[in-house]
């Protein structure tokens, strides 16, 4: 039986993290999504094994998620935009010695310190890497309470299944907001073999190291194409889209979190006005889904990427549809959301070809 | 018989410390109380990044190569997954007492049982010889050219006396290895803080004075003379914190 019940965003997180196997929390206070801390800080002290831990910084966290990951075990922190800024040493340490582990980022407004109002500003920061050097991680992004529970699990199993961090992106909305969520019993997760972990070689295996160092190019070179070989396999296997109202359309909204909850409705009330339109969600922005996007490039007449941002996954839509067809920009920043109207009145404008 | 042998807890692959280096003599104490101890198969080690980043081929067990001046942090990470394992870093002084003081500290002040050997040979020795935050007043590095002055520079930290402040740590001493006899207390030292480890105690750092011959521009010799003469006066040798002994347990 799973249990049904009414949770905040930030908090399904923290459950579902909990019933996909992750018994290590280390974080930092940020708005806004301290309820992740607050909610591990009282759940993991009560489960065996559980660790709460509220590091000095998010610096700290981030390295104690990496002592962690190097062991072999699901470990987690999370924290808001600027805090994201400070973990990104760790997440390319993380992404060059190949360990698993979550991250969240439920955005505010920037750059520096911003504000504390949802934003989506992060985007090119989540998919580009983020760091120094040549990495990716899977990003997710939620657009429901229910989804910021599943997709927590999902990422811990993605994160094992090819070594690679995965980031869950969400913004203020998505974690503040409440909504009924159901949040299973007990989660099968994908159980994987760590023979690579450091958890003491009991004298029966030759030392295992934990590295990110490779002083020969070669070698180095070597590593860097191993891993994009698993970065390959990533993106032919686990896009994720949602596709709403896309049979007939001749306008293509993209739009992912709360911007495509926003969409949705504008959808609807354009289709009533007799614009046929139809919104692509993309749910994993990195692996992007690109096929999505190509497969009704030659279909569409225009696309409009609508995000909490000056125009970052717009750049994802162009490459994807080759900049054959238009892209439009709707947004707002700094913490200001899109309203339903803006939205149709983007998609109207475009439709009437005076964008 | 045998009357001397290298620890079981180093590795065959050969050091490559510049000659007259001491981290070739405290890679072995590390060793030597890992053998001693039987602890080789639950040891984790975590690197620092400095002239002992490859410490993780020298040392047998487990090894984990931290980000610079992460290794507190990653230890903490390693410790609370793994209580039963026995957690330690290797840090020098620019990774510890400069860019990771504060992990080392907050470590420190939860009483992190993890145990730390901090080498404090006053420079940074893998970049070439940089001002290290224990660099002496007057010192010559490469960016203090015309000696460290106080004035712009700040004073050096004395890592020990500072952590012994703390109400969490476990046991905060200085050990140097500058003559057999000093690296006899040092080799007890370390043990100790693995010690403490085992026996539940808690944080454990052992700061041990040594010396760079090729970024200080002196021979082996001198360089050993320098510390004593120099080193030893600002970093005093001793015991700097031991609460079990302090409660009498």
């Amino acid at each position: 039986m799973a249990d049904k019940v009414l949770m905040k965003g930030n908090e399904a997180i923290a459950e579902a993290a909990i019933r996909a196997g992750c018994r290590h929390y280390f974080g930092y206070p940020i708005t806004p999504q301290t309820e992740v801390a607050a909610y591990m800080a009282k759940r993991m002290p009560k489960i065996e094994g559980g660790v709460f831990l509220q590091a000095e910084s998010e610096i700290s966290a981030i390295n104690m998620v990496y002592g962690v990951a190097g062991a072999g075990f699901r470990v987690m922190t999370s924290s808001s935009s600027p805090g994201i800024s400070l973990k990104q040493e760790g997440i390319s340490y993380l992404a060059g010695s190949d360990l698993p582990a979550l991250i969240v980022n439920v955005q505010r407004g920037g750059p520096g310190l911003g504000g504390i109002q949802p934003s989506q500003s992060d985007y090119f920061q989540a998919t580009r890497g983020g760091g120094h050097g040549d990495y990716h991680l899977i990003v997710l992004a939620p657009a429901s309470v229910q989804e910021m529970a599943d997709l927590t699990i999902k990422a811990f199993d993605l994160s094992d299944k090819y070594r690679v961090p995965a980031m869950l992106l969400a913004d203020g909305t998505m974690g503040q907001m409440m909504e009924p969520v159901e949040l299973p019993d007990s989660v099968d997760t994908l159980k994987v073999e760590k023979p690579w972990a450091v958890t003491g070689t009991q004298k029966k295996r030759e030392h295992n190291i934990v590295n990110s160092l490779y002083l020969a190019p070669e070698k180095l070179e070597q590593t860097n194409l191993e891993r994009f070989e698993r970065y390959k396999a990533i993106e032919e296997n686990e896009a994720l889209y949602e596709e709403f109202m896309m049979e007939d359309a001749e306008y293509c909204v993209v739009a992912y979190g709360i911007t495509a909850r926003v969409s949705k409705n504008a959808v609807i009330a354009a289709r009533e006005q007799g614009i046929r339109v139809g919104m692509i969600r993309p749910i994993t922005l990195w692996p992007f889904p690109k096929k999505a996007i190509a497969d009704v490039t030659d279909k569409v007449k225009a696309f409009i990427s609508v995000e909490l941002s000056m125009g970052q996954m717009i750049e994802d839509v162009k490459l994807a549809s080759s900049c054959k067809k238009p892209v439009y920009l709707c947004s707002r920043v700094g913490g200001v959301i899109t309203t339903p109207e803006q939205v149709l009145e983007t998609i109207k404008k475009t439709a009437g070809g005076n964008e | 018989m045998v009357v001397f042998e290298k620890p079981k807890s180093l590795t065959d692959a050969q050091f490559h410390y510049c000659p007259g280096c001491t981290h070739g003599i405290i890679h072995r104490l590390v060793a030597q109380a890992i053998d001693e101890l039987g602890i080789e198969g639950k040891t984790v080690g975590v690197a620092p990044v400095g002239c002992a980043v490859m410490a993780y081929d020298y040392f047998a067990c487990d090894m984990v190569e931290a980000a610079h001046g992460r290794a507190p942090a990653v230890a903490t990470g390693l410790k609370r997954c793994m209580p039963e394992n026995v957690i330690f870093t290797y840090q020098g002084d620019g990774d510890l007492a400069s860019i990771g003081m504060a992990e080392t500290v907050h470590a420190a002040t939860r009483n992190e049982n993890i145990t730390i050997i901090f080498v404090n040979n006053a420079i940074y020795g893998m970049t070439g010889g940089q001002m290290a935050p224990t660099s002496l007043p007057g010192q010559v590095t490469q960016t203090s050219p015309y000696g460290r002055d106080v004035k712009t520079a700040g004073y050096p930290v004395r890592v020990s006396e500072m952590l012994a402040t703390l109400e969490g740590p476990e046991f905060i001493t200085r050990v140097a290895v500058n003559n057999v006899k000093n690296v006899k207390a040092a080799g007890a030292a370390i043990k100790k803080a693995f010690e403490n480890q085992i026996n539940g105690k808690g944080f454990s750092l052992v700061e041990v004075v040594s010396s760079c011959p090729t970024n200080w521009g002196k021979t082996p010799v001198d360089a050993l003379k320098w510390l004593e003469e120099n080193m030893l006066p600002y970093y005093p040798l001793g015991v700097y914190k031991d609460r079990s002994a302090e409660e009498g347990k």
